[in-house]
């Protein structure tokens, strides 16, 4: 049996109060595609978050290609890790966001090139060649010299894949990358998600609320509710045949609303 | 808005015809009041300096940095923001020598007025720091950036457009402290005008020539730091 990709090993996440996360249990296999759904505030959002350690975890451990992101080994304990192993493991790891977070102060070009550049201490030619390539590759070769501000939205995304990818990461993270955009430019990004799916050995999770891109994307669909994966299969169980209440309710919500 | 330009003409016209209205040959004392004017920009110059480096320095520590710096930074900027500037260069004057440290009267000048108005610039620094959207240190943190070189290169570059306008108040605040630096020996603007006005008791002309000297070197700071604003700015949208 191969390593997981990223396994969450009984990860719990609390806001004061209030759990957001329960035991959450969940393997991911190299290069499988897993989109997360689920009504707001079941916590889809936040294991993408608490994967790519934006968020502290109460409880648990992550693991990263077999090795633990949150924690360290040490005299054959884990303790909590510090910044540098943390960025080490994090390394394998990039995310898109919902609202881009391009660099404004850069073009196109540069949003691509800085981490690259000033992280992995690429020299700038091969990561002016790289980005170059990837902005290609996600369509915006002609637009690499304009700022994001001269972008639209789904431009805007696009560049923040190209940004992503130039880490060369495993496992890339999508948080509900099309929800901030205006109809007619979601496909355009999609586009972008389903080229890389296909060509690239990527282990990708996605939270979306896409349910006809997530049928055809994904391998496995997570259905999360109340900070706990409530049923999880292939696309085709999911949406066909779901076996509990609470998805039914959630699909049909959700597919009413179109 | 456009009473902004009227004021000023009418304030520089009001001087100017007071000063040819009193029949004088007021060119004589342009050049005395000149040097004098020299000497206050070159202490503004330095103070400014000092004070955007002072400012960046305290708001960094004291947002992100290590316990005891951060103890340090808010030291500093409560003493200085809670003492008078003129208690302050005083204190650097007269009292420092006592315990064997003599500066320059044009150091402590710089270093007083500098220290003064960075100890305003840090929350200034910190405000604009803090209005950076969240959404780009978790950027940062994706593209495994350190600490460090996000704050350099990713935030602080966006906080400086933010920083810029009320930067431009505090030089001239700064600009307005240097007639202080008279009591301790300097010879500047104000003092030279004092002096001159001790000789000759040509009063009228020689306070409104100063007036009109503040006041232009405080429009080169407007415009200075209005053209800086729109450089910083260009091709760039604040981000979220």
């Amino acid at each position: 049996m191969t390593t997981p990709m990223v396994k969450f090993d009984n990860v719990t996440k609390r806001y004061g109060s209030l759990t957001v996360l329960d035991s959450l249990n969940l393997e991911i296999a190299p290069n499988e595609k897993v989109a997360i759904i689920g009504p707001s505030g079941s916590g889809k959002t936040t294991v993408l978050r608490m994967l790519m350690t934006l968020e502290r975890i109460n409880d648990g451990v992550i693991y990263v290609d077999g090795e633990p992101l949150t924690h360290m080994e040490r005299n054959g304990g884990l303790v909590p890790a510090d910044e540098r192993h943390l960025r080490r493991v994090r390394g394998n790891i990039g995310m898109v966001f919902q609202h881009f977070n391009l660099f404004p102060h850069m073009s196109a070009l540069k949003n691509c090139m800085e981490a690259p550049i000033h992280v992995l201490g690429l020299p700038r030619r091969e990561a002016e060649e790289r980005a170059a390539e990837l902005l290609d590759m996600v369509g915006l070769g002609d637009k690499k010299n304009h700022y994001p501000s001269q972008l639209s939205g789904g431009q805007q995304q696009r560049v923040a894949i190209a940004r992503a990818l130039a880490m060369r990461p495993k496992v890339m993270l999508f948080d509900e990358v099309t929800s901030a955009l205006d109809p007619e430019l979601v496909g355009e990004v999609l586009q972008v998600i389903r080229r890389l799916a296909k060509e690239h050995s990527l282990t990708m999770l996605m939270v979306t609320h896409q349910m006809g891109f997530a049928k055809e994307f994904a391998d496995r669909v997570c259905f999360f509710h109340s900070g706990k994966i409530a049923e999880q299969g292939a696309p085709e169980a999911i949406f066909n045949n779901p076996q509990e209440e609470r998805t039914r309710q959630f699909l049909s919500a959700v597919l009413e609303a179109g | 808005m456009q009473l902004r330009p009227l004021a000023i003409c009418a304030i520089v016209f009001f001087t100017a015809g007071l000063a040819v209205a009193s029949f004088a040959n007021f060119r004589e004392f342009i050049p005395g009041l000149l040097q004098g004017a020299w000497i206050t920009v070159q202490i503004t110059v330095g103070g400014c300096i000092l004070a955007v480096v002072a400012a960046l320095l305290a708001a960094v520590a004291k947002m992100y940095g290590p316990l005891p710096l951060r103890w340090l930074a808010v030291a500093y900027i409560e003493v200085f923001r809670g003492t008078s500037a003129l208690v302050q260069l005083f204190w650097l004057f007269f009292v420092l020598p006592h315990f064997g440290i003599n500066l320059e009267p044009m150091s402590v000048a710089i270093a007083a007025l500098g220290l003064n108005v960075g100890a305003y610039g840090a929350e200034v620094v910190r405000g604009a720091i803090s209005a950076v959207p969240r959404g780009q240190w978790e950027a940062s943190v994706a593209l495994n950036m350190p600490r460090i070189l996000a704050l350099r290169r990713i935030i602080l570059p966006q906080a400086f457009v933010a920083m810029i306008p009320p930067w431009g108040n505090l030089f001239i605040e700064l600009l307005k402290a240097t007639a202080l630096v008279s009591l301790i020996t300097i010879s500047d603007l104000a003092f030279k005008a004092q002096q001159m006005n001790q000789t000759t008791f040509r009063t009228v002309e020689i306070f409104s020539i100063v007036l009109v000297m503040y006041l232009a070197i405080s429009i080169v700071i407007t415009v200075g730091m209005r053209t800086l604003e729109t450089v910083a700015a260009r091709g760039m949208a604040r981000g979220r």
